[in-house]
């Protein structure tokens, strides 16, 4: 065998592929289930906290800020191995799956209140005064006025965000979740052979390289027209 | 003044921190009167303005409009705004919006219109300033006078009983200004009661039928256009007017 093709059994190894397809493609479903979770639940548990945020109550934006600023600290792996081994001493033991959920959901909506906070700071004092004038309320602006130009901006800076800390998905094998790094590499252990490896690295860009596309495309669509 | 005035503030003051920017301000206009507010900058007329649709909270004094206390707590001021138009300098028509739907947004949202019936008024107020073949456009698309008439439209189809015009052609290159004032004469010449902050002396002479000066936090001295602007009697007026006559 030349070196070439020993490479080529060592990691795209045909047999121990096929064998593995199954595993891996049933690892994207929970890949994917994941994603859409945290995806939703954590954008708008963002957008929710910076509209509130923008009621300007104090006592409740120093909680909003405490809480965003130490989900945006701690590494995502921390809290998820906090919640799948620390909450069972509460009594509430989640599974790996939910712990990987909701870790990642808070550290989305920690960093989507930011971006979504600066969104809605940075339309101008003038619109809403302009709105204000006409009789519309506070509430009314916010949706009519404001926030349609403050999602506008934030577009580039969240989907960015919301990409990387999908992948943070991975993560998940730590507590058991069976997405596609977690089957990849307890297919590696019982191969013996790192191929199931290189699909998961496939699997990944079958999963994320549109996505990634798509945000381009989304950017380039919600470009400022001035 | 036999009637009722149609703005009355009294003892307008308004400080921000130690700032005290209204000192003790009255102003009574009547309605279908037009009143213009000179004074250098920093003299509070803008603030003066501001407060009287509650844009800026008094520190104290009492703001009746069109028969409404502006300052009661129990004064739906959402309400009493829609009888109280504003124009501002930076224009501040909302850029996602097309300028039908600028005008149209406070008619849908706040007088409670069908969009059918929203359109049509909002057409209407757009042919008023001159722009009926421009509803589709966006901000961006309108030059500086063309945004500031439809920011008049905007006003104006709420059909409120006073205008507050805030430095309404300071933003504007020079050539654009004379479209802005001629809306502004055909409010006028409908009767509209109108409340105009700016250094238009042109238009002030001809067109306002009372100017007041303010310097430092308080009206100096009023009376018609003629009276100010040639024999003012206040060392303060005397020097602002020469001022800005030598431009």
């Amino acid at each position: 065998m030349t070196n070439f093709e020993r490479f080529l059994d060592t990691f795209f190894n045909g047999k121990v592929m096929l064998k593995y397809l199954p595993d891996i493609l049933s690892g994207m479903v929970v890949t994917i289930e994941l994603a859409v979770l945290i995806v939703l639940s954590g954008l708008a548990a963002g957008l929710s906290l910076a509209l509130i945020r923008s009621l300007a109550i104090r006592p409740l934006n120093w909680l909003i800020i405490f809480i965003v600023d130490l989900f945006r600290s701690l590494p995502p792996l921390v809290i998820i191995v906090l919640m799948y081994f620390g909450l069972p001493y509460a009594e509430v033991s989640p599974s790996g799956f939910v712990s990987t959920w909701l870790s990642l959901a808070f550290v989305l909506m920690a960093f989507s209140e930011e971006i979504f906070w600066a969104g809605i700071t940075s339309v101008h004092k003038g619109q809403w005064e302009a709105a204000r004038s006409t009789g519309l309320s506070f509430g009314q602006t916010l949706m009519n006025v404001v926030l349609p130009q403050a999602l506008r901006l934030t577009i580039p800076p969240l989907t960015n965000r919301t990409i990387a800390i999908t992948k943070g998905t991975a993560l998940g094998t730590v507590v058991a979740v069976t997405e596609i790094l977690g089957e990849a590499s307890s297919a590696v252990s019982n191969s013996y052979n790192p191929s199931p490896l290189m699909m998961g690295a496939a699997a990944y860009l079958v999963l994320f390289l549109p996505v990634v596309v798509l945000a381009r495309r989304l950017e380039t669509k919600f470009a400022w027209k001035k | 003044m036999t009637q009722q005035p149609i703005v009355d503030a009294r003892a307008i003051h308004k400080h921000f921190g130690a700032l005290h920017v209204l000192k003790g301000v009255d102003l009574k206009v009547a309605e279908r009167e037009l009143v213009f507010v000179i004074g250098p900058s920093g003299s509070g007329k803008s603030t003066l303005l501001r407060c009287l649709n509650r844009l800026e909270e008094p520190s104290s004094g009492s703001i009746v409009v069109d028969g409404i206390d502006m300052l009661d707590a129990r004064t739906d001021i959402n309400h009493a705004r829609q009888r109280i138009g504003m124009v501002f300098q930076s224009f501040n028509l909302y850029p996602h919006m097309t300028a039908l739907g600028n005008v149209t947004l406070a008619l849908r949202k706040v007088a409670g219109k069908s969009r059918v019936e929203a359109d049509r008024l909002g057409q209407a107020a757009l042919e008023r300033v001159g722009l009926a073949d421009r509803a589709g456009h966006t901000p961006g698309q309108l030059s500086g006078g063309q945004q500031q008439r439809v920011a008049i439209a905007r006003s104006i189809a709420l059909e409120p009983r006073v205008m507050l015009f805030d430095e309404p052609t300071s933003a504007l290159d020079p050539e654009l200004v004379g479209s802005v004032l001629e809306v502004m004469r055909s409010l006028r010449e409908s009767g509209m009661t109108m409340i105009v902050v700016s250094h238009e002396m042109g238009f002030a002479r001809n067109a306002a039928d009372r100017v007041v000066f303010m310097d430092d936090g308080l009206i100096v001295e009023q009376g018609p256009p003629a009276a100010i602007f040639e024999n003012p009697t206040h060392e303060r007026t005397r020097a602002f007017i020469g001022q800005i006559q030598r431009h």
